[in-house]
């Protein structure tokens, strides 16, 4: 199934915020692209290098090999745990705004040829915020790859924990805590990729517990809202201030890797860990990856 | 009955006792044990190991201080990553000779600064809650004060959670909601009830499994019945295998918003 058919059956077409066919415009450098040019260049901004937020479907087209992804749990959405003010209404609109039920997408898939599980996080869905559904999403999947001997690789992004559901969001940080620690112990190999932006309660959580992290260039990674440091502390930020090269400049993320060339070093990764009877990379690592855009 | 945002008001009143006096109360002859032995000492987080009713444990405690220099110095008990990374050393410390952890939790959160993201605050905080959900030894966490979101939970994973009646725990704080939702902090009050954020709230969820009364009694005599509390979980806790402290323990999380 192509990008666009996973796209159109996964999206009523009467969603009008639902990320279409249509062309799209950079908020960078204002370039406005056709949208199957931006599909092909991994939705980089042809003219300035912008990363446009990928939607969770796009992301998933993007890395995994076609047709091996199968998705878990795609039903569950979240209930209203706490009877907070308008939350319902919000969950209504999020859904329309994003096609998806939730801020994460769940499944089991393929990357070139390795078997893993994947979660992707969408930050069309309440700025990608974790609610109860968003970590039991997350733990049910690191409990299945601890059972099945899976690798986990997610995609991050998010605004933290959900406010809507009060503490019980808060707890979910503590409950995938728990299901990263056991997939680790069982020797399980968690490859979290950090993308802009991964903020809050996330990256106090499981976007710091991967056994080796990567980052999206430039993505925003950072535990305080950066005006919420300027308006408590009074200090100018510095340049590139919680962007991912801070980050490894800092020594808190292993590398950054550029979109297009993302899926191989996933690839490579994985094979490297796997245990030694399973088949090796054929091809020379180098003759995969693309040539670094700049 | 207090409202939601009396009872943040009153978690967060100066007078309010803080980590120490608890320590004070509760422990004796208390050794504090200082660094993170990565970059430094965070005055906002006490840890140490002492005695409770003659059984050694090993206690972590948010400090606000007392004068303003000292709360200055203490950064109002919002701990620093070098703060978790104290705590963390100290629990593994305490793991390695079989002592329980005492954790008691009260400030406003996680220490926001540009140092504290440079030094990996998140990264902190991810760390502990990985670790302590494996420390094999049984840890009681205490809501005494406020209970600031990421902050608070990186001392609070573990097998009983307790909270005092006029402390609160919370996702975010009451001025932080409002803000976001309402474009206006001073709905703090609306907010504070939107977040069922009290001690009972947190008991009905099952967040927390013990809430100690407040009203109409003396500080003394509340930290007279925190101890007593503390000492019954850890001989119920202290009886169990650490295979099944450790199932308990992951159950405990793993069934909220399951």
């Amino acid at each position: 199934m192509s990008l666009k058919d996973t796209i159109s059956s996964i999206l009523p077409h009467s969603t009008p915020a639902a990320p279409a066919q249509e062309p799209r415009t950079c908020k960078q450098c204002g370039t406005t692209t056709a949208y199957e040019e931006l599909r092909k260049n991994h939705m980089i901004c042809p003219s300035c290098g912008a990363y446009y937020r990928m939607h969770a479907w796009e992301r998933i087209a993007d890395i995994l090999d076609e047709g091996s992804f199968t998705e878990l749990d795609k039903a569950m959405q979240s209930s209203d745990p706490i009877s907070f003010p308008n939350y319902p209404q919000k969950l209504a609109q999020a859904k329309q705004a994003s096609g998806l039920q939730e801020a994460v997408v769940c499944g089991i898939g393929k990357i070139e040829g390795v078997r893993c599980a994947v979660f992707v996080m969408d930050s069309a869905f309440m700025m990608g915020s974790m609610g109860t559904i968003v970590g039991e999403k997350i733990t049910r999947l690191f409990e299945k790859a601890t059972a099945q001997k899976l690798p986990v690789v997610g995609f991050l992004t998010s605004g933290g924990a959900r406010m809507q559901e009060g503490i019980l969001s808060l707890m979910q940080m503590a409950k995938v805590s728990g299901a990263v620690r056991k997939h680790s112990d069982n020797g399980g190999l968690y490859l979290p990729v950090l993308t802009d932006p991964t903020t809050g309660g996330i990256t106090a959580s499981f976007a710091m517990q991967g056994d080796i992290i990567l980052a999206e260039p430039h993505a925003l990674i950072g535990f305080a809202g950066q005006r919420v440091i300027e308006q408590t502390t009074g200090e100018k930020l510095p340049q590139g201030f919680q962007r991912a090269e801070f980050l490894l400049e800092h020594g808190f993320v292993d590398l950054i890797e550029e979109r297009p060339r993302l899926r191989f070093m996933l690839a490579n990764l994985l094979k490297l860990h796997q245990k030694p009877e399973t088949p090796k990379m054929t091809k020379p690592f180098r003759s995969l990856m693309p040539e670094r855009r700049r | 009955m207090a409202t939601a945002y009396e009872r943040v008001q009153a978690a967060r009143s100066g007078k309010r006792p803080s980590g120490g006096y608890y320590i004070d109360r509760m422990v004796d002859g208390f050794v504090e044990l200082h660094g993170d032995r990565r970059y430094g000492d965070d005055p906002a987080i006490i840890g140490g190991i002492g005695w409770m009713n003659g059984q050694a444990v090993t206690v972590i405690a948010m400090e606000r201080g007392d004068s303003i220099e000292d709360r200055m110095r203490r950064h109002f008990g919002c701990p620093s990553p070098e703060g978790y990374r104290k705590a963390l050393r100290l629990m593994k410390l305490s793991e390695k000779f079989g002592r329980p952890i005492i954790c008691l939790i009260g400030s406003s959160g996680a220490y926001c600064g540009i140092q504290a993201e440079q030094r990996g605050q998140g990264e902190a905080i991810a760390e502990n809650l990985f670790e302590m959900m494996g420390l094999r030894v049984p840890i009681i966490s205490v809501v005494i004060g406020e209970g600031g979101s990421g902050g608070a939970l990186a001392l609070g994973v573990c097998d009983t959670a307790i909270m005092l009646e006029n402390s609160v725990y919370s996702v975010i704080s009451p001025e932080g909601c409002a803000s976001i939702l309402w474009k206006d902090a001073s709905k703090a009050p609306e907010a504070a009830e939107a977040l069922h954020l009290t001690s009972y709230d947190l008991h009905k969820f099952g967040v927390v499994e013990h809430v100690i009364k407040e009203q109409n009694r003396t500080e003394k005599e509340i930290g007279a019945e925190l101890k007593q509390l503390i000492l019954d979980e850890l001989a119920q806790k202290s009886a169990m295998s650490v295979d099944a402290l450790l199932a308990a323990r992951y159950q405990k999380f793993r069934s909220i918003g399951a």
